[in-house]
């Protein structure tokens, strides 16, 4: 499924936070969205999922959903959004209760995202007895559950300590191996969006506007191997150097407002 | 610094280094099981032993072997049970009502905002009535005899019921409600799903603050105009300057409270454990 944003403005009463973006994601591809605290990230994403309506602009998507899709645009929230109430398999049942579905296909759908996050023997486990990141896997097994054509994932290791993150990133990987899921990945890590994405975009700070995009050449099973780390941390430099400049003047502007 | 008096000491502290004090790990509660108990029995006992030695006269403060006595004068021939029972059928009936108005109000103001703009400066106008003020008024619509009393206890519940459940559903986490529309749940899914599983601390919360006010007014309305129960046993104790009767009925009160607390908290387990 193809993603085509054109001239997207946003404003929150006066505040300006998305300022004509252009952009256009293709099928399979993994874009990742980066920029300073405030610069309409997560507005963007907002918006692109139908959970936050656009002042002006236009957003739309293009291509065949996929067999057994019923959600086509999902959502992996930085929060998890589980319900706290709700075991771990009462939760990615929970997005498929209100879809039409044989009790061997409901089974079927939350059992294999379960085993896939390995999350199985957790399965009746309540959210608090999980660990952060035993709790973003229920959040993908959630988002698995409905076979998306689309994924957003709105700072999705945010909330996790390190070595949990790297984990999470090998889990998004295999994902990825697997199955051609186009994805917007909004973070505020460059190291995330170097491991996963295929183009970079930078905003800049607030009102957001794209400051560039960075395509990373090395394909991205081969990006912890020897070889690529010289492109990368070209790369790296090109997009901390747009970065550094837009965060900081955020930083100025945030403490004088 | 002592050490410095003594050179021996001073020396070895210099070669080997000040041992590390504990500075104590912030304030830790610590659990006594046995001092509450131990504290009635002591309260007892003094107010027992104050009696018994004459420096408290029975006839206005009784001790607790009288209370005792009378409470048991009262299982025996079925006093209590009489009175209990009126007073018990009374809170029922009055708490189900306000509870069940007040939660169908209290939903509607959560989610609707019309309903919410119209309903919060009512129920602020008529929140902090008395409500005991309005049984005379009630007495005159529905007569002396039960409605009026369910009137009076269905409305004391019914506002603060309002209230605890239109503020749950507020802190509800709107992040659930977003995730829910994401994945294209219908609304009265979410209703079900989210809103109502996650208002219902706040809802249970209310529960304790209505139990007690439902227990308040019972008292009062029976001593206003009843024949049985409790308010009225105790009311009539007094007329007839029995004490002991008395207190007797304010244990059973006090004890009733105590039954309730006790099996909203076992309710609050059983249905909150996933906090």
């Amino acid at each position: 499924m193809r993603l085509l944003v054109s001239d997207l403005t946003h404003r929150y009463d006066d505040l300006t936070v998305l300022d004509g973006i252009d952009l256009t994601l293709a099928e399979g591809e993994i874009l990742a969205v980066i920029g300073p605290s405030g610069c309409g990230k997560s507005t963007l994403l907002g918006i692109a999922g139908g959970i936050v309506a656009p002042t002006s602009g236009s957003i739309r998507v293009e291509g065949e959903v996929p067999d057994g899709c019923l959600n086509p645009i999902t959502f992996i929230f930085q929060d998890f959004a589980l319900l706290p109430w709700r075991t771990v398999e009462d939760n990615v049942a929970l997005v498929l209760e209100h879809h039409p579905l044989s009790s061997a296909e409901r089974r079927e759908r939350i059992d294999s995202g379960l085993r896939r996050m390995g999350l199985w023997e957790f399965r009746k486990a309540l959210p608090k007895q999980l660990s952060g990141g035993m709790r973003q896997r229920v959040g993908i097994a959630r988002a698995l559950a409905v076979r998306p054509a689309m994924l957003l994932l709105d700072e999705p290791l945010s909330a996790l300590d390190a070595q949990t993150r790297e984990l999470l990133m090998d889990d998004f990987l295999e994902l990825w191996r697997r199955e051609k899921t186009t994805a917007l990945y909004v973070t505020h890590n460059l190291d995330e969006a170097l491991r996963l994405a295929d183009r970079v975009c930078v905003l800049s700070r607030r009102p957001g506007r794209i400051r560039e995009l960075v395509t990373i050449e090395e394909p991205r099973e081969r990006r912890q191997e020897p070889s690529a780390q010289a492109h990368l941390a070209e790369v790296r430099d090109r997009l901390w150097h747009l970065m550094k400049a837009e965060a900081q003047m955020a930083d100025r502007e945030i403490a004088r407002a | 610094m002592p050490d410095s008096l003594n050179p021996t000491a001073a020396a070895a502290a210099s070669t080997m280094g000040q041992p590390v004090r504990f500075r104590g790990g912030g304030f830790t509660v610590k659990r006594h099981p046995w001092a509450a108990l131990a504290a009635f029995a002591v309260l007892i006992a003094l107010w027992e032993g104050a009696s018994r030695l004459g420096l408290a006269s029975p006839l206005f403060l009784p001790p607790p072997s009288a209370v005792a006595h009378a409470l048991s004068g009262m299982v025996t021939d079925g006093s209590l049970w009489l009175n209990l029972k009126a007073s018990l059928g009374r809170i029922a009936v009055g708490w189900v009502l306000g509870t069940a108005g007040g939660m169908l109000v209290g939903f509607a103001m959560g989610i609707f905002s019309t309903a919410r703009a119209v309903g919060v400066p009512l129920v602020s106008a008529f929140f902090p009535i008395p409500k005991i003020a309005l049984l005379p008024l009630f007495i005159l619509w529905f007569g002396i005899g039960e409605p009026s009393k369910f009137a009076t206890i269905g409305f004391g519940v019914f506002f603060p019921t309002v209230i605890a459940t239109y503020s749950a559903i507020d802190s509800v986490p709107r992040n659930l409600i977003r995730m829910a529309q994401s994945f294209g749940l219908p609304w009265r899914s979410i209703l079900r799903s989210i809103v109502l599983p996650g208002a219902l601390p706040g809802i249970l919360a209310g529960f304790r603050i209505t139990a007690s006010i439902a227990l308040i007014l019972v008292v009062a309305a029976e001593m206003i105009g009843a024949e049985y129960g409790i308010g009225a046993f105790v009311l009539m104790a007094g007329n007839l300057m029995q004490t002991d009767t008395l207190l007797a009925g304010v244990l059973v009160l006090s004890l009733l409270g105590l039954a309730i607390g006790t099996v909203l908290s076992q309710l609050e387990r059983r249905l909150l454990n996933w906090r």
